[in-house]
């Protein structure tokens, strides 16, 4: 709207301004009925877009699940594979699945809380502060077989690790840490600042500050992040191929190597040994990970209740 | 040599602190902006004294200098002394946790922790390693009903704090300060966001709370210094522009600036 249309400059009652005043009005009702158009046009684009995404994941989704779910019983997910997979479970590769990603989440979360911790709340702004937040930024970028070689050459050839659970794992680790920094030094900030100041002026140190009072109520963001980086992780199959090998074995120490559900499913379809197995596989790992995000989404509301900071 | 050390010595020997409180010529600065520009003031100990100044006066700097809160901002710098007992409170050897139990404060927003009242109460306690559950219980009680809030929630003290009402929060704040056992509460305009009556039942705290602790109390609003009566500074664009018992500054103000306040021309 120009200064035009503003009331009080249009002396609208003078004889001589009437075809004026028509004309407005007529532009006004073009402009009104091209923003309805828009308005139309808009609605039409984005209910696409929302419906063609529903589309997409009820199509992906029901695709693996229907050529998946005839192959899985007990017997498929408690025994063990014969015949390189043609016959027989896929019991290893759950729990390597399992073992491989419960381990990086110990390594990883700790590691990626601390350092949120100390980027959100002993540093300023600073040189290395941002130099961390950078590196941790590109490393979230870096495609996951670059993780692998890297793992593959520093875990499991340089320190001697060999394909092994705990190789796995550390290279899984690197792969989940930026995500959790990034998304824990989030929720840190969204704790309003006057918490800490209320904690510190009544004696808390600043270790006492963020235990008390911050890291609680950056817990659910927290847990979101971490979930974010599991699904990440438990989908992981170049990284994991490098690192943690592709034994169908059970593994029994954190030495030996394991196969996971995605590398299972990799080798099956790829040399073509079984593509029902292969399908039975991704029918698992796809029930996997929604159970594990509906699981945890349900627990973190559940204890921490609605959004991180939802005191003030 | 020797005189010298010995004045000294007497010195330390016979000088007991006059103040609870002393700013000697202190300034203090945001980057190159100044808020306090060589402020000299002094505070007895078991008194109440109202800083009073219009907004960007330097009150909330004076106060969150005094529990060296102000650390968390970056980039600060002060010069002159800032004393409490005597002892520079910028020391290097200052325990700033210490300190801020020392000196115990009440924001402007009342913020209760996103915690219970009784874990509200019971925060700085615990934070200093009281650690019996009776102890921690007692000194709750104690503080609730100094702060006149007990009888208000006695019955509900698992409530979540957020759910009190903002007279209630402000008075829980100062709950939460006195639990600490503090010798100094410093109050940065407890009461700018509290309706009449609340702030009226501030107000009454303050002056009987004054007979066992040093209170700071700051504000912008005359006519609540006057009310407090105690003693009054008149703090302007970071000066120290007069100080003095309410009735006489209220009644006799020496400077023009505080007449133009208290009559409010300006502010």
């Amino acid at each position: 709207m120009s200064i035009k249309d503003k009331p009080g400059k249009q002396p609208g009652n003078r004889p001589g301004n009437e075809p004026r005043n028509l004309m407005k009005q007529q532009r006004q009702q073009a402009v009104r009925s091209a923003n309805l158009r828009k308005q139309k046009t808009a609605v039409a684009c984005l209910s696409m877009a929302a419906l063609i995404t529903g589309a997409v994941l009820v199509f992906v989704f029901g695709y693996i699940i229907v050529r998946g779910l005839p192959v899985i019983n007990l017997r498929f997910l408690f025994t063990a594979p014969l015949r390189m997979g043609r016959e027989g479970g896929i019991f290893p590769a759950i729990t390597g699945t399992l073992v491989l990603t419960a381990l990086s989440i110990l390594i990883a979360a700790p590691l990626g809380i601390g350092a949120a911790v100390f980027l959100t709340e002993y540093t300023r702004e600073t040189g290395f502060s941002r130099a961390i937040r950078v590196g941790t930024e590109t490393l979230a970028g870096i495609p996951s077989i670059i993780f692998g070689l890297f793992g593959f050459a520093f875990f499991v050839i340089y320190l001697g690790m060999g394909w092994s659970v705990l190789a796995g794992s550390l290279t899984l680790a690197c792969m989940m840490l930026p995500t959790i920094v990034r998304t824990a030094e989030e929720a840190i900030k969204s704790v309003p600042l006057a918490y800490r100041e209320v904690s510190l002026a009544l004696g808390a140190s600043r270790w006492q500050t963020v235990t008390s009072v911050v890291l609680p109520q950056a817990a659910s963001g927290i847990a979101t992040g971490i979930v974010l980086a599991t699904g990440r992780a438990i989908g992981e199959t170049a990284a994991v191929i490098f690192t943690a090998g592709s034994s169908l074995r059970l593994p029994h120490s954190l030495m030996d190597p394991v196969r996971t559900l995605p590398v299972h499913f990799y080798i099956l379809a790829r040399e073509g040994i079984s593509p029902e197995n292969a399908y039975g596989t991704a029918a698992v790992l796809l029930i996997a990970v929604l159970l594990i995000n509906f699981v945890a989404h349900y627990t973190v509301k559940k204890l921490f209740g609605g959004g991180g900071a939802a005191g003030e | 040599m020797i005189p010298v050390c010995w004045k000294r010595w007497r010195l330390m020997k016979t000088s007991r602190p006059k103040f609870k409180v002393e700013a000697v010529e202190f300034s203090y600065s945001y980057g190159d902006v100044t808020a306090l520009k060589k402020v000299n003031l002094g505070v007895k100990k078991n008194s109440l004294i109202t800083i009073m100044g219009p907004t960007g006066s330097g009150k909330t700097t004076f106060l969150r200098a005094l529990n060296r809160l102000n650390d968390l901002v970056g980039q600060t710098s002060h010069s002159g002394k800032l004393l409490l007992d005597g002892k520079d409170v910028y020391d290097r050897g200052t325990d700033v946790a210490d300190l801020r139990r020392k000196v115990g404060m009440v924001f402007a927003v009342p913020t209760p922790l996103p915690m219970s009242v009784f874990e509200n109460v019971a925060y700085g306690p615990r934070k200093k390693r009281v650690t019996s559950k009776g102890a921690i219980v007692e000194l709750v009680e104690k503080a609730l009903q100094a702060a006149a809030l007990w009888d208000e929630v006695k019955d509900r003290l698992d409530m979540p704090a957020q759910r009190l009402s903002g007279g209630q929060k402000q008075r829980l704040a100062l709950a939460r300060t006195l639990a600490v056992e503090p010798e100094v509460i410093l109050l940065d305009e407890p009461t700018s966001g509290l309706d009449p009556v609340s702030t009226l039942k501030i107000e009454e705290l303050m002056k009987r709370l004054a007979g066992s602790y040093t209170i700071v109390f700051v504000t912008h609003n005359p006519q609540q210094a006057a009310r407090l009566e105690g003693e009054v500074a008149f703090l302007y664009m970071g000066e120290m522009v007069e100080f003095g018992l309410a009735r006489e500054l209220f009644t006799r103000p020496r400077d023009r600036r505080t007449e133009d306040y208290i009559t409010g021309k300006v502010g």
